[in-house]
């Protein structure tokens, strides 16, 4: 099965719903044969996104490309793209292999030719011997996959899943995702994928674009948006984080030095700034010992051991701390008087 | 689009080039309009001076010149939209001023021998023209704009909207015009008057003898019967959801029965029960001395009729109310330690206010519309709706009084439409939430229950007995007098001479007038229902919100406005429908509307929107998923809809008594004569025929959906 895939290039883009502003002058690119996340909070107008590049929303400014021609006036019918929907939207009057058919007949293909392109796209997503059952008969992650093989016989420019996986069982979750991943990198195909769990995102994109308040709060790699978020709300958003008020003294070409409760800090430069910022302190880059000199000195008001690991919140100066840590033979109790150490090349700094 | 664009605008021309323009007396299947020689086609009539039908065909020329010569797409379909409303608008002006006897404006200026001549009613060539010129603007419209538009849904609205406007708006328009009418001409000051005139709202009965205005008594009588029907209602939903009673299916037999029961039934089974001659008057006279009185012709009489009537609908729609309120919270009152009365009252009460007053609305909203009963028992209690009909047939025929008659009805419930609307637009059943509520409702409290049993079942047993009557009386010779057994009411309404093969029986033309019309009308019915609903729920364009209201709107114009609006508007040019089957076919169609409209966007709201953008994002446009995925699986709404409106049509007698002819006479209309004549057993008869006909209809239907239903399972389990 081969695509002509395409880019996805929006320019200032603006959404409204009367009065409300679902996108603020969105302006983003999108390369063929990537597979791009739209990630955020729910309302922050990714969903919009999406169904804007599907055609089933009208942008009320701006221009939309789809494989370098100008869509923006095009309806969802008459653009190269199809959508995996989030509660799959099988036809449920129609077989798995009529559904799969369905794109390639309504663009009048003899019957027997849809049928056998439904049949090796069955075959594609592992479901070969499937066609004749009713979409009811198949379980959750059967429909879903045959939502995904309905989409990509019609050998689109541009692939969307809204929320595939979001009525899956956490377990079947990364089975399938593993399964999107690896068909869309076969075919080449450019996606877009929209959810809002982080790790999802994370496990399936070349590139996560992070919305927040209908605008993108930032784009990047998995990797770039945990190791150097630019803002608190993306460090808070990827991954769990303590962000803790500090005062940044001195920067050097490598390293800022940052005060926090009196103590000197020497973490990683990431451009910001001398004055009030934020310190991003990852779970991990956290440890506990027994009361000491060093350290914020604490106290541990919540400990729970979850086999792997042991989770604590230690009451700090700085205010309430999550902290990730090994399991011990003897782990700290609530109530321990406890010192927390800070990694220091682990600690990220974003502005106030 | 711009093919089909074409295909349209050439169907015009060719129909204004050779089909006639105006409504010809024998049809248009009857070749006579070929062969007579005289002008009939708009361009023979425009080529013999009847120049002011020029416009229409310059304008179908013009749209298509339009579509040949310009390339740039945009400016093709604005330009044509242009020429299209153009062409459409001096089709309307031309008719509307040139009627029959002339010129009805502009006397001075429109002279000339043709014109004073005048034309009779637009026809098929006109009526193809309008369409041509209607569906290239709409086609037209959805190109123009930002790409917002698919041509299927755009020119669906367009054609709804046109049929609304001149099949509801139109006529309405007419009596508002005929109420301000004073010989001949136009008098604003007159209205108010006449109006507020003290036979329409007198309150004289209440201080003196005198009796109270039609428009009071109307009024007071629908307030009685909106209170009186919602309080039995809510008896019976309260039995059916809250109590162990056993015969439950028994109750929902009489949800079905108001439906099927063709108006006048009620009221005769009441005269038979009740009435001088009754059977249970005359019980009570012999037991107990009583002198036999007239007391059921007037308002306790129609009161009593309208009870049994609609204490049904209320029924209907307060099972969903009560059913509504979520278990959780009167179990939650109960943890709380309220007793089950306190729940009751503290609880589930106020939970179920807005559906009681929906209730309450439209007991008022139908007893102000009632006919049927009024008819048969109001001689000693005036009605507005009953008063517009002997305005227009009685003795003294009085098209303005009718008309003035009609507003006020149409205010009284327009009135209270809007209340329903704004009522119910503001409270929201938030117990609905969407998620499955597990948990009971609580039971009712004793001595409530013991008052719901007391109220609500011997009306229940008075309703079989009325229903019982209906039967009986067919079958006896003449009811009060004679209670022999006798099928001969059946043999003269429905006899059959076997030797000569001959429909002898006096009611089979208006049966099968009947049947055919309602046959006709169902269908379009449930279609522009359908369409309508498909366009509210799943579509988003300017005016929707008015677009709605106007459809609902001929839910809230009672049957007799309608009759009268109907033959005020379509009695001469440019429409001229009456004294067809046409007129008894369009009424029945934008009568029942709502309804489809109603169940068919319940029906879609179960129909997750992904489906349909699944289908457009695969490339199908509209109108290929309404075909391949909408319409399969509203299956049962659509039966419903067809059943509904075939029933309703057959039932039917307020807006139809206006509209039929002799040539075109309804069952209902008939046995209105029939009762008028005295002759009940006859009129009885027919009802309980008309009965069974419909219950066979809808259980043929219930049979449909059935099949089709074992259908699936059967694919289910071979696969």
């Amino acid at each position: 099965m081969k695509t002509q895939t395409g880019s996805v290039r929006f320019e200032s883009v603006v959404k409204k719903y009367g009065q409300v502003t679902a996108l603020k002058k969105l302006d983003l690119s999108i390369e063929p044969g990537k597979l791009v996340t739209l990630l955020g909070p729910s309302g922050c107008g990714k969903t919009t996104t999406l169904r804007l590049i599907a055609g089933l929303e009208m942008a009320t400014e701006g221009r939309i490309h789809i494989g370098g021609e100008d869509v923006t006036h095009l309806t969802a019918t008459y653009r190269k793209v199809s959508m995996v929907f989030q509660s799959y939207a099988l036809f449920p009057h129609m077989s798995v292999r009529e559904n799969v058919a369905y794109g390639l007949t309504v663009k009048s293909i003899p019957k027997a030719e849809a049928a056998q392109k439904a049949d090796s796209g069955l075959e594609l997503v592992g479901l070969s011997g499937y066609g004749d059952r009713l979409p009811s008969e198949l379980s959750g992650g059967q429909q879903q996959r045959v939502a995904v093989a309905r989409a990509i016989v019609l050998e689109p420019e541009v692939l969307l899943l809204d929320e595939p996986l979001s009525n899956l069982d956490a377990k079947l979750r990364r089975h399938v995702r593993e399964e999107i991943r690896r068909i869309q990198q076969r075919l080449g195909l450019t996606a877009v994928y929209v959810t809002h769990d982080q790790e999802e995102a994370m496990a399936v994109s070349d590139e996560i674009i992070v919305m927040n308040n209908a605008e993108i709060a930032q784009i990047g790699s998995p990797s770039d948006l945990y190791e150097a978020p630019k803002s608190a709300f993306i460090a808070d958003f990827i991954g769990d984080a303590n962000l803790v008020p500090c005062e940044v003294e001195a920067i050097t070409d490598t390293l800022a030095s940052a005060m926090l409760d009196g103590q000197k800090l020497n973490v990683p430069n990431n451009g910001i700034g001398k004055g009030t910022a934020q310190m991003v302190l990852r779970p991990h880059a956290l440890s506990l010992s027994a009361p000491g000199a060093t350290g914020l000195q604490g106290q541990i008001s919540y400990a729970a051991y979850l086999g792997k690991e042991m989770q604590y919140t230690v009451e700090t100066p700085v205010g309430p701390l999550f902290i990730i840590a090994p399991v011990q033979a003897n782990p700290f109790a609530q109530g321990d008087s406890v010192s927390v150490e800070i990694l220091e090349e682990q600690a990220r700094l974003v502005s106030a | 689009m711009k093919q089909t664009v074409l295909i349209w605008l050439a169907a015009g021309l060719a129909s204004f080039a050779l089909l006639p323009w105006h409504m010809t007396d024998d049809g248009l299947l009857d070749p006579a309009w070929v062969n007579d020689g005289a002008p009939s086609s708009g361009l023979s009539i425009v080529l013999s001076g009847g120049w002011w039908l020029a416009p229409a065909g310059l304008a179908l020329g013009a749209a298509l010149a339009l579509q040949v010569l310009i390339a740039e797409p945009v400016r093709r379909a604005r330009l044509t939209l242009g020429t299209a409303v153009a062409g459409l608008t001096f089709m309307a002006i031309q008719g509307l001023i040139i009627v029959r006897a002339g010129p009805r404006l502009f006397e001075g200026i429109l002279t000339g021998e043709t014109i004073l001549a005048g034309q009779p009613g637009m026809g098929a060539g006109a009526g193809i023209c309008a369409l041509a010129l209607l569906f290239a603007g709409t086609i037209s419209l959805s190109q123009s704009g930002k790409g917002q538009g698919d041509a299927f849904v755009v020119s669906t609205i367009g054609l709804i909207v046109a049929l609304v406007a001149i099949f509801v708006f139109f006529p309405v328009i007419h009596i508002l015009v005929r109420a301000f009418e004073v010989d001949g001409g136009y008098a604003l000051n007159k209205f108010f008057p006449r109006f507020f005139s003290s036979d329409i709202w007198g309150l004289g009965c209440l201080v003196s003898d005198r009796s109270c205005g039609v428009g009071m008594n109307s009024l007071f009588l629908a307030v009685m019967t909106g209170v009186g029907t919602t309080l039995l209602g809510l008896s019976f939903a309260l039995i059916f959801t809250r109590t162990e009673f056993r015969a439950k299916k028994f109750l929902r037999v009489l949800t079905v029965l108001p439906i099927i029961t063709p108006p006048f039934v009620i009221g005769l089974a009441l005269i038979l029960l009740f009435g001088r001659a009754g059977t249970v008057t005359e019980f009570f006279a012999d037991l107990l001395g009583w002198e036999a009185t007239r007391w059921l012709y007037g308002f306790w009489g129609v009161y009593f009729a309208q009870l049994l009537s609609f204490t049904p609908i209320a029924f209907l729609v307060l099972i969903g109310v009560v059913q509504g309120v979520s278990p959780s919270m009167e179990e939650a009152s109960q943890t709380l330690d309220a007793d089950r009365w306190q729940t009751f009252r503290f609880v589930s009460l106020p939970l179920m206010r807005p559906g009681l007053a929906n209730a309450f609305l439209l007991g008022f909203i139908e007893s102000l519309a009632d006919f049927g009963n009024p008819l048969v028992l109001g001689s000693g209690y005036n009605v507005l709706s009953t008063d517009i009909y002997f305005a227009i047939v009685g003795a003294v025929a009085d098209p303005a009084k009718a008309a003035i008659l009609a507003i006020a009805l149409l205010t009284l419930t327009l009135s209270a439409f809007i209340a329903q609307r704004i009522w119910l637009g503001k409270k929201s059943y938030a117990t609905i939430t969407g998620k499955a509520d597990s948990g009971q409702n609580a039971s009712l409290n004793p001595v409530l229950k013991w008052v719901c049993y007391g109220t609500a079942l011997p009306w229940a047993a008075l309703t079989l007995v009325v229903y019982s009557m209906i039967i009986f009386g067919s079958f006896v010779k003449l009811w009060g007098y004679n209670h022999s057994f006798t099928l001969d009411h059946y043999i003269r309404a429905f006899g059959i001479d076997f030797t000569t093969g001959r429909w002898t029986g006096v009611a089979w033309d208006s049966y099968f007038t009947t049947l055919t019309i309602s046959s006709v009308a169902a269908p379009l019915t449930a279609l522009v229902g359908l369409s309508t609903a498909y366009l509210l729920v799943r579509q988003k364009f300017v005016g929707k919100d008015a677009f709605e209201f106007s459809t609902m709107l001929s839910f809230a114009i009672p049957g007799t406005v309608i009759g009268v609006s109907y033959i005020m508007a379509f009695n001469f040019p440019p429409i001229e429908l009456t004294g067809t089957s046409i007129i008894l076919i369009i009424v029945f169609v934008f009568r029942n509307m709502p309804v489809g409209v109603r169940g068919g966007i319940a029906a879609m709201s179960q129909l997750d929107r992904s489906l349909d953008e699944a289908s457009i994002t695969l490339g199908a446009n509209s109108f290929t998923t309404v075909r391949r995925v909408i319409l399969p699986l509203m299956g049962p709404a659509i039966l419903a809809a067809l059943t509904y409106s075939f029933v309703r049509a057959i039932t039917s007698v307020s807006a139809v008594i206006f509209l039929v002819s002799a040539k075109h006479n309804m069952a209902t209309s008939f046995i209105v004569g029939r009762v008028e004549n005295g002759e009940f057993g006859l009129a009885i008869a027919y009802s309980a025929v008309l009965i069974i006909t419909m219950l066979t209809a809808i259980l043929l239907l219930q049979l449909l959906v059935g099949t089709r239903r074992l259908r699936r399972s059967d694919r289910v389990q071979t696969a």
